[in-house]
């Protein structure tokens, strides 16, 4: 369960990653490069790239409409992400996707959702399939704190539960469902709903540091891989920026002192302090991954300037394998 | 008789304002979703309401729409009117459920004894340049359904009285919104006049050449198309349906009795949508005077494509003056 120094640099690359990618793609969406709105994870990278590096390359997760990170994390190149916000033939989906559905299938995404909580039975069944294949494949359910009140999230825990399928549930909790704070509308602890369905629950109370989330989920996926069931890992964080871009709730319903602290548990500084302190890199190296990642994401708008747009009769591809006819 | 009082307002602003008079007016009325108080709404139509009528009449909910929908029907069976927001049409699937198989049933399955007085809020519709589930039309899977009544406002005044008469009804209303019209347009609003009957449709522009019908986000399609024509000495008759189950055809087939032209336009995809139907029952009434098929102009019959291209799929002015063009040269 232990890293290489490589892959604890990849770990930091990818969470720098999306921190720049989403930070570029909130411009974007302000200058009018982006049609629509776009949900960042920043504030969440370790959180997100703690668990995807849990995961083999091999392995599925499903996501949900904050959907930048998940495949970033999971490893996708950039271009193509970029040029799926903008809409783009390059895109990842064609342009079909958007940013809602950012899902690279290359890396094991089962597809991202607008429906909030669709998706995590799709996870369940993904790890049905691997455990009647007995391949090994281990399913990872992306959902926040607003899905979790969402039934068909205990509807597909029952299902691994029974059926001991090789699923993680995870639950990102940054505390909040638009302008909805958790703790009003949530009863008990997330993390102890695992208890009714018979699976381990855990709750990574500081969703900040990569390496807690890490071994967290490396534990539930070993137990999945090991064919002993199903996990939940509740991983509290924080989402730095409005729940989407170019939104403004106006509302106090964030107090300031609360989001100062959590700024001050930025994921990525932590993790480069601690990369240093342990003598993996040096803080040069550390500049020149930032530098190189800059790059890469500028390469990668410049490869979503450089798409053409999609041909509008696409718009009438792909509703089926064999073509009914539009008809009208 | 109390004094005329008028009010410049958009959609938005009347719907808040009908929902605030319907709670004055009755306390049994509540209002419940997801980010409906404190917030307001994503598109603030409950704009105040929580801080002027307390936490137990605007309920914050769980983000769970079955689980919504659900409590609402048992708390209009406990004597309540229930307010349903659900923040996009497309998230209206997870409480479909709900709607279709306890909502429209109750009233008829216990032999009349548990009405459904409630409205369950749609915002529908595109426009605003977001994608599936955000911008869907889902009217005819609920007037598909017996047992639930279904409108569709399309300017600030008729969301002002569309709202309370909807909230007044002892039957269960999928009330639909057109949200790129939310913010669009103001209108003078006098609180004091006598509203039509909700379950009306009405003739919005006069015209003798062709009749279009329209309904939410159409409607002003319509009128902008009918402007477009006059221009070019063609004269378009424009009926706004405002109320799709049950519907009101009466003021159409007299329309369509003098003009000899229908085209019915709305943004939900054509096949088996409202255009079909309406389509239907014109071809049974006034087959004599019809002297051209009945035309629909309306979405693909794709899922609602990327923002990028939501202008192709939706209805515009050209695509409505087409079929008008190709109706008047049958
Ligand atoms: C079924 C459904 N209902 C409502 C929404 C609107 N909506 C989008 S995101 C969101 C909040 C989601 O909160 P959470 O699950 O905690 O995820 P987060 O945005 O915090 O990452 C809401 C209410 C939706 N997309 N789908
Ligand atoms: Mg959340």
């Amino acid at each position: 369960m232990s890293l290489t120094n490589e892959e604890l640099l990849e770990m930091q690359r990818r969470m720098v990653r999306i921190r720049r990618f989403d930070e570029r793609a909130s411009k974007m969406v302000k200058r009018g490069q982006i049609p629509g709105t776009v949900h960042t994870s920043i504030g969440q990278e370790a959180q997100v790239v703690g668990a995807c590096m849990a995961l083999g390359d091999d392995d599925y997760m499903s996501g949900n409409h904050r959907s930048h990170g998940h495949p970033i994390g999971k490893g996708s190149p950039l271009g193509p992400l970029m040029a799926e916000l903008v809409g783009k033939s390059g895109g990842v989906c064609g342009g079909k996707g958007g940013s809602l559905h950012l899902a690279d299938f290359a890396v094991g995404s089962l597809g991202e959702s607008g429906i909030v909580g669709s998706s995590i039975p799709i996870a369940t069944g993904a790890a049905l399939s691997s455990k009647v294949l007995g391949n090994g494949k281990v399913s990872l359910a992306f959902f926040g704190d607003g899905a979790a009140n969402q039934g068909c999230l205990y509807e597909a825990m029952n299902l691994a539960g029974v059926w001991q399928l090789p699923v993680v549930f995870l639950c990102e909790n940054n505390q909040y469902a638009l302008s909805t704070p958790a703790h009003t509308v949530t009863s008990g602890v997330i993390a102890d709903r695992a208890a009714g369905f018979g699976m381990p629950g855990v709750r990574v109370e500081d969703g900040q540091d990569a390496m807690a989330v890490y071994d967290a989920v490396s534990t539930a996926v070993e137990r999945a891989r090991a064919g002993d069931g199903p996990t939940l890992v509740e991983v509290v964080t924080y989402r730095y920026n409005e729940h989407s871009e170019g939104l403004r709730l106006g509302t106090d319903y964030r107090n300031a002192d609360e989001r100062t602290q959590w700024l001050e548990r930025d994921p990525i500084v932590l993790f480069r302090r601690h990369l240093v302190e342990t003598g993996v890199a040096t803080d040069e190296e550390m500049d020149a991954l930032e530098a190189e990642v800059l790059d890469e994401v500028e390469q990668a708008f410049q490869f979503s300037q450089d798409s053409p747009f999609p041909d509008p009769e696409v718009a009438f591809r792909d509703l089926y394998t064999e073509p009914i006819g539009v008809t009208s | 008789m109390s004094a005329q009082r008028t009010t410049r307002i958009t959609l938005a602003k009347g719907l808040n304002m009908g929902l605030r008079r319907a709670m004055e007016d009755d306390p049994k009325v509540l209002v419940m979703g997801e980010d409906v108080g404190k917030l307001g709404g994503v598109f603030r139509i409950t704009d105040g309401l929580q801080k002027d009528f307390g936490e137990d009449r605007v309920i914050d909910s769980p983000l769970a729409e079955s689980g919504i929908v659900g409590t609402a029907v048992g708390m209009a069976l406990r004597g309540y009117r229930p307010v349903v927001e659900i923040q996009f049409d497309g998230f209206v699937y997870p409480a479909y459920d709900q709607i279709v198989c306890q909502v429209a049933k109750m009233c008829y399955r216990s032999k009349g004894r548990t009405p459904m007085p409630m409205v369950i809020r749609i915002p529908f519709g595109g426009g605003i340049g977001a994608v599936e589930h955000h911008s869907e039309s889902p009217e005819a899977q609920f007037a598909h359904t017996p047992g639930l009544k279904v409108v569709a406002c399309s300017n600030p005044v008729d969301g002002y009285w569309m709202i309370q008469q909807a909230i007044a009804s002892d039957d269960p209303v999928v009330f639909l919104e057109p949200k790129r019209q939310y913010h669009a347009d103001k209108a003078d609003l006098d609180e004091t006049t006598t509203p039509e009957p909700l379950f009306a449709s009405r003739v919005v522009r006069r015209g003798t050449d062709a009749t279009v019908v329209a309904y939410g986000p159409t409607v002003k399609t319509a009128m902008r198309a009918a402007e477009a024509a006059a221009t070019e000495g063609q004269s378009l008759e424009v009926v706004d349906l405002r109320t799709l189950s049950p519907l009101d055809l009466d003021p159409v087939y007299d329309s369509v009795r003098r003009t000899g032209r229908l085209v019915v336009c709305h943004e939900a995809h054509v096949n088996l949508g409202m255009g079909a139907e309406v389509a239907a029952r014109v071809a049974e009434e006034c087959f004599y005077s019809l002297e051209a098929p009945v035309l629909r102009v309306g979405g693909f019959d794709t899922p609602y494509p990327a923002s990028r291209i939501e202008e192709d799929f939706l209805p515009d002015l050209d695509r409505v003056l087409d079929a008008v063009d190709r109706s008047l040269a049958y």
